[in-house]
């Protein structure tokens, strides 16, 4: 009975939030590594395309609302997702057009991209704050959660509650959804393959007939599907504010470098790395030991490997190690 | 002479917007808008002497920056005697087993050849001595930061004037920057963007949750100054028979005597802000000076075309017989210090260290937008840029609003978009800051003031 109580215990406080938050970081990362794989650039924009998408996304949810238009148990904003897509696209192809086209023909050096994101990426804060303000917001509604503590307690008579909140749920199965597509767009439509030769060698697929124009506007729209998505999930799981979103780009950053950065798999299992180290290190695992060990054996501290005060700082060393050891991260990414 | 033309007309038009602002707003606002553009110019000649030297990204910079800052702190608070007593034994003891962890590490790098037996060796031994540090400190972080939490609840500094901090500040910016340097200059240049910009955030989460070191989020106020405070020379009668001087034209068309005196009160607080503000632009203004004759110096040395040789072409410089990790590593640590002093600087000025107001947008981003602004590889340019860039963050809400009031006219004051618009003046500035980076890099790649390279 006590170690069914110590494993519910991990399941509670460590997988499923892991497995959620890991989910958001894979979406992420996915979208840096497409960049980084077919326009050849670490887009420091990442975390604030991703505010913009779910800005457009919580707008169509407030406008739905007004209208009386919710999805019942389902949160509004899943409706909101698809129009919040097509802005989210139409923003990036401006912005490729205006900004990223002409240093892509002039053939400039990743670096040059690199800085010119950051000015996209003051310039799409700045529209995002002015549009929706700096403040936290949260725009979920519908069913909060799919299992109770309580009730779990009560259907099981354990001591240890498990909670699902419907928006893990929701993340987990979009991330598989979405991924699992994803991966059979790459791997399997024409498509999809001439997006990977190109990235593989450029020279190479443009004389085998492949349209630059073409493989760019489709990189983008993926983007634009992965960037809302993933930012939407994230505001419905936690909430909406700009600054956490610029922030986050650094853990997903940080997992699509740890694992393999070009390479869309690895950046897949990078956001996981990182999200169950994050919290595997900082949980306290006192009443985990309570449970297991003998009630002589009982600890008096926390067991805590980390304060949760170094979250961000755990993945960040992990990605120093992991460029230290294996520079390609750990599932091959492109050449260093 | 007229080499230089471009180089005068813009720091004129610069000195000449800032003197406009003096003139319509107030010289205090002036005065601290240049305060803070002359540290601009200290991180940006910082970061020039990586990027426009060497060609190294470092994204590293609000880390540098709260390093200084830190050192501030630890050189100028009075030492907290009882916390000292309470939890110094079992810090300093940690701090002799960090070293010693390190040297042992060193020792089985140098001693043994590369095996994976020695990579296990080398973690278990950092492991090891991780979980040893925490039984050792633990108990002396909690008896430290229990000794009068609310007013110290940590160990304080060396009590020593806050200048000497400057300098401290390059040291402890220059040994991070080592450490980082060893580490991760080996990568690519956009790898060592990412992992720099890393580094940094794992910087301010220590500086943010050792609450015995630095306290923390509860901030460090009132630091020492090395200029006179405001009260004090409110009272001195020197300053008050300046101030009397100085306005005496128009003290003399008040012909009321009391009136008069309330008139010369005002004077006084007012020229005494300016004053203490026009202290620090002294010192502020030496730091550049100096900083800008050696940096041009170096420039122009062998050295410095060494430098130029290895950002144009690493392989050929490679192959002349130049080391270039060494180089780098060097240029690396040399630019992070610049920083620190900035950092350093900044804290002395605002007179406080608040851990929690370290944000990349703001002390990295930014300072790279006044790089790339300025002119890259020219300190000249360099500077323009810190001032320019600051100068706009600063004025940007009052032309924003400006503008805003231009184009909404033809509504009314209570109408909702006119309303929206003005309470989200203050992110007007990162909009001009984007839109100025883009057209900058788009139409004047090398900046305002480009990089001039002249054999001498």
């Amino acid at each position: 009975m006590d170690f069914l109580n110590a494993l519910i215990l991990l399941l509670n406080y460590i997988f499923v939030p892991a497995l959620a938050y890991g989910s958001q970081l894979a979406i992420g990362a996915i979208f840096v590594t497409l960049i980084y794989g077919i326009l050849r650039f670490a887009n420091f924009a990442t975390g604030d395309m991703m505010s913009f998408g779910t800005m457009v996304a919580i707008l169509f949810t407030w406008y739905f609302q007004s209208m009386g238009l919710t999805l019942g148990f389902f949160p509004t904003a899943l409706l909101a997702i698809p129009f919040a897509i097509l802005f989210m696209g139409l923003y990036m192809l401006i912005i490729d057009k205006f900004v990223f086209k002409y240093y892509r023909l002039n053939k400039s050096p990743p670096v040059q991209l690199a800085m010119v994101s950051i000015g996209v990426m003051f310039v799409t804060q700045a529209v995002v704050r002015i549009i929706i303000g700096p403040s936290d917001r949260r725009f979920f509604d519908g069913e909060k959660f799919l299992i109770r503590a309580n009730e779990f307690k009560e259907m099981t008579g354990l001591n240890e509650g498990l909670a699902i909140k419907s928006t893990q749920v929701i993340t987990i199965a979009v991330t598989i959804i979405l991924v699992s597509t994803l991966f059979w767009f790459l791997n399997k439509t024409k498509t999809g393959k001439s997006m990977r030769a190109y990235s593989d060698n450029e020279d190479l697929a443009l004389l085998s007939g492949i349209d630059p124009k073409k493989i760019v506007m489709i990189t983008w729209m993926i983007a634009a599907i992965l960037a809302t998505i993933g930012g939407v999930l994230y505001g419905l799981d936690k909430s909406f504010k700009p600054f956490t979103y610029f922030n986050n780009m650094l853990p997903i950053f940080a997992a699509a470098i740890v694992g393999g950065i070009g390479n869309p798999f690895g950046a897949f299992l990078g956001g996981y790395v990182i999200a169950f180290s994050e919290i595997l290190l900082t949980y306290a695992y006192k009443k985990f030991f309570m449970y297991v060990l003998p009630e002589s054996m009982e600890p008096d501290g926390l067991i805590q490997l980390l304060s949760t005060d170094y979250k961000f700082a755990v993945s960040f060393s992990i990605l120093v190690i992991v460029l230290l050891y294996r520079p390609s991260g750990i599932f091959k990414g492109k050449i260093l | 002479m007229r080499k230089n033309l471009n180089v005068i007309a813009a720091y004129s038009i610069m000195m000449g917007l800032i003197i406009l602002v003096g003139i319509f707003q107030s010289w205090n606002i002036a005065l601290s808008i240049f305060n803070l553009c002359l540290i601009s110019a200290v991180m940006t000649m910082g970061a020039n002497i990586q990027w426009g030297y060497a060609g190294l990204i470092n994204f590293g910079i609000m880390g540098f920056t709260a390093l200084g800052g830190l050192a501030a702190v630890l050189i100028s608070v009075n030492p907290v005697q009882e916390a000292w007593s309470a939890g110094g034994t079992n810090i300093l003891l940690s701090l002799f087993l960090i070293i010693g962890i390190v040297l042992a590490v060193r020792f089985v790098l140098k001693r043994y050849q590369k095996s994976k037996i020695r990579n296990y060796v080398i973690g278990a031994i950092i492991i090891s001595g991780i979980i040893i540090i925490r039984f050792v400190s633990e108990p002396g972080i909690e008896a430290i930061e229990k000794v009068n939490p609310a007013r110290t609840g940590f160990l304080g500094g060396l009590g020593l004037p806050i200048i000497f901090s400057w300098i401290v500040g390059a040291f402890f910016a220059g040994g991070l920057a080592f450490v980082i340097g060893k580490v991760a200059l080996g990568l690519r240049a956009d790898y060592l963007a990412i992992a720099t910009l890393l580094i940094s955030e794992i910087v301010i989460a220590i500086i943010k949750h050792e609450d015995w070191l630095t306290r923390g989020v509860k901030n460090v106020i009132g630091l020492k100054r090395p200029a006179p405070y405001e009260v004090n020379l409110q009272q001195t009668d020197w300053f008050i028979n300046l101030v009397e001087k100085f306005n005496s034209g128009k003290l003399a068309l008040i012909s009321d005597l009391s009136e008069r005196q309330a008139a010369l009160n005002q004077f006084v607080i007012e020229g005494s802000s300016v004053f203490v503000k026009l202290c620090y632009s002294g010192l502020f203004l030496v730091v550049v000076i100096i900083l800008l004759i050696l940096t041009q110096k170096a420039l122009y040395s062998p050295w410095g075309r060494m430098m130029r040789a290895i950002r144009d072409n690493e392989e050929a410089a490679n192959a002349m017989g130049k080391n270039v990790v060494k180089q780098h590593l060097l240029i690396f640590v040399l630019g992070s210090a610049i920083v620190g002093i900035a950092g350093a600087m900044l804290v002395t000025q605002d007179g406080l260290f608040t851990p929690g107001s370290y944000r990349p947008l703001r002390y990295t981003f930014l300072i790279w937008v006044m790089v790339i602004i300025g002119g890259s590889g020219n300190n000249f340019g360099a500077i323009l840029g810190g001032f320019v860039v600051w100068f706009l963050w600063i004025e940007a809400a009052p032309i924003g609003l400006y503008l805003i009031n231009l184009t909404t006219s033809g509504l009314e004051d209570t109408h909702f978009l006119k309303v929206h618009l003005i309470e989200s003046v203050p992110y007007f500035r990162f909009l001009m800051m984007g839109i100025g980076l883009l057209l900058i890099m788009r139409y004047r790649p090398k900046g305002i003031l480009p990089e001039k390279i002249e054999i001498k």
